[in-house]
């Protein structure tokens, strides 16, 4: 079956990111599809490439970017929202006069469309966090 | 993959908490422009969003009623309120901006469950 994934809530704050992740590994290991994560409202804080947890607790952000890399889950988050919170892509940081690169791996920015187009794909929509 | 389904945006938060409500009415815009079928169903403080008379300008946060006013240029026209949650609230569906269709209760799943995508937001 094909997932379409949405998360709204922010690491450490509340459930939404580690119950989102936990049903990901379990649907691949299971011969499931996802389609896409999209991160939205809070759910944008998810893409943080600067967090730097202690050894000892599990790695939320760094755990997605290894998603990313092992089972080439696309990670999308939305511009409007992550603008608006100050993550910023390398591409839209040049461009506002901001040079960095805040994006963790295995992430990218996009617009709500590539959502409404999950949703078209996917068998089933699930959100993670009110 | 089809290339239109029936969206159902449920919205439980109250207007002005954070900015939940305005960036779920651009994800509800998006979504209509992506020539979408969709349906908003507003539950518990979520009513709160349509009532009449509020001025957000006072605390510095945007008015969204404004957005609520074009949600009829991006044909969408079923607005739909859970009449327990308007009546626990002390509001009336004539208290409201926009002109609404009311549901009970009772009839929330039976409505939820005919719909292709739900958003909780």
């Amino acid at each position: 079956m094909k997932f379409a994934i949405q998360i709204n809530g922010a690491p450490y704050q509340c459930q939404a990111s580690d119950s989102a992740y936990q049903f990901i590994r379990a649907a691949l290991r299971k011969g499931h599809e996802i389609v896409r994560v999209f991160f939205y409202h809070d759910g944008i804080y998810n893409g943080l490439g600067y967090a730097m947890p202690p050894d000892d607790e599990r790695p939320v952000i760094g755990r997605w970017s290894a998603l990313a890399r092992e089972h080439g889950v696309d990670l999308v988050i939305c511009i409007s929202a992550a603008q608006r919170r100050g993550l910023l892509s390398e591409e839209e940081a040049l461009r506002a006069g901001k040079a960095d690169q805040d994006l963790a791996e295995g992430f990218r920015i996009a617009g709500l469309g590539l959502w409404v187009e999950a949703c078209l794909r996917a068998d089933r929509f699930l959100v993670f966090g009110g | 993959m089809p290339v239109r389904k029936n969206f159902l945006f449920v919205l439980r938060h109250p207007p002005h908490g954070g900015i939940q409500a305005q960036e779920t009415l651009d994800f509800v815009l998006t979504t209509a422009a992506f020539d979408q079928t969709v349906r908003l169903l507003f539950l518990d403080d979520g009513v709160f969003q349509l009532k009449h008379g509020q001025r957000p300008e006072a605390i510095g946060f945007k008015h969204i009623a404004p957005i609520f006013g074009a949600l009829q240029l991006y044909d969408i026209e079923e607005l739909w309120v859970e009449e327990e949650s308007l009546r626990e609230r002390g509001l009336t569906a004539e208290g409201l901006i926009l002109p609404v269709r009311l549901l009970s209760r009772r009839q929330v799943a039976a409505f939820i469950s005919t719909q292709d995508i739900v958003v909780s937001c």
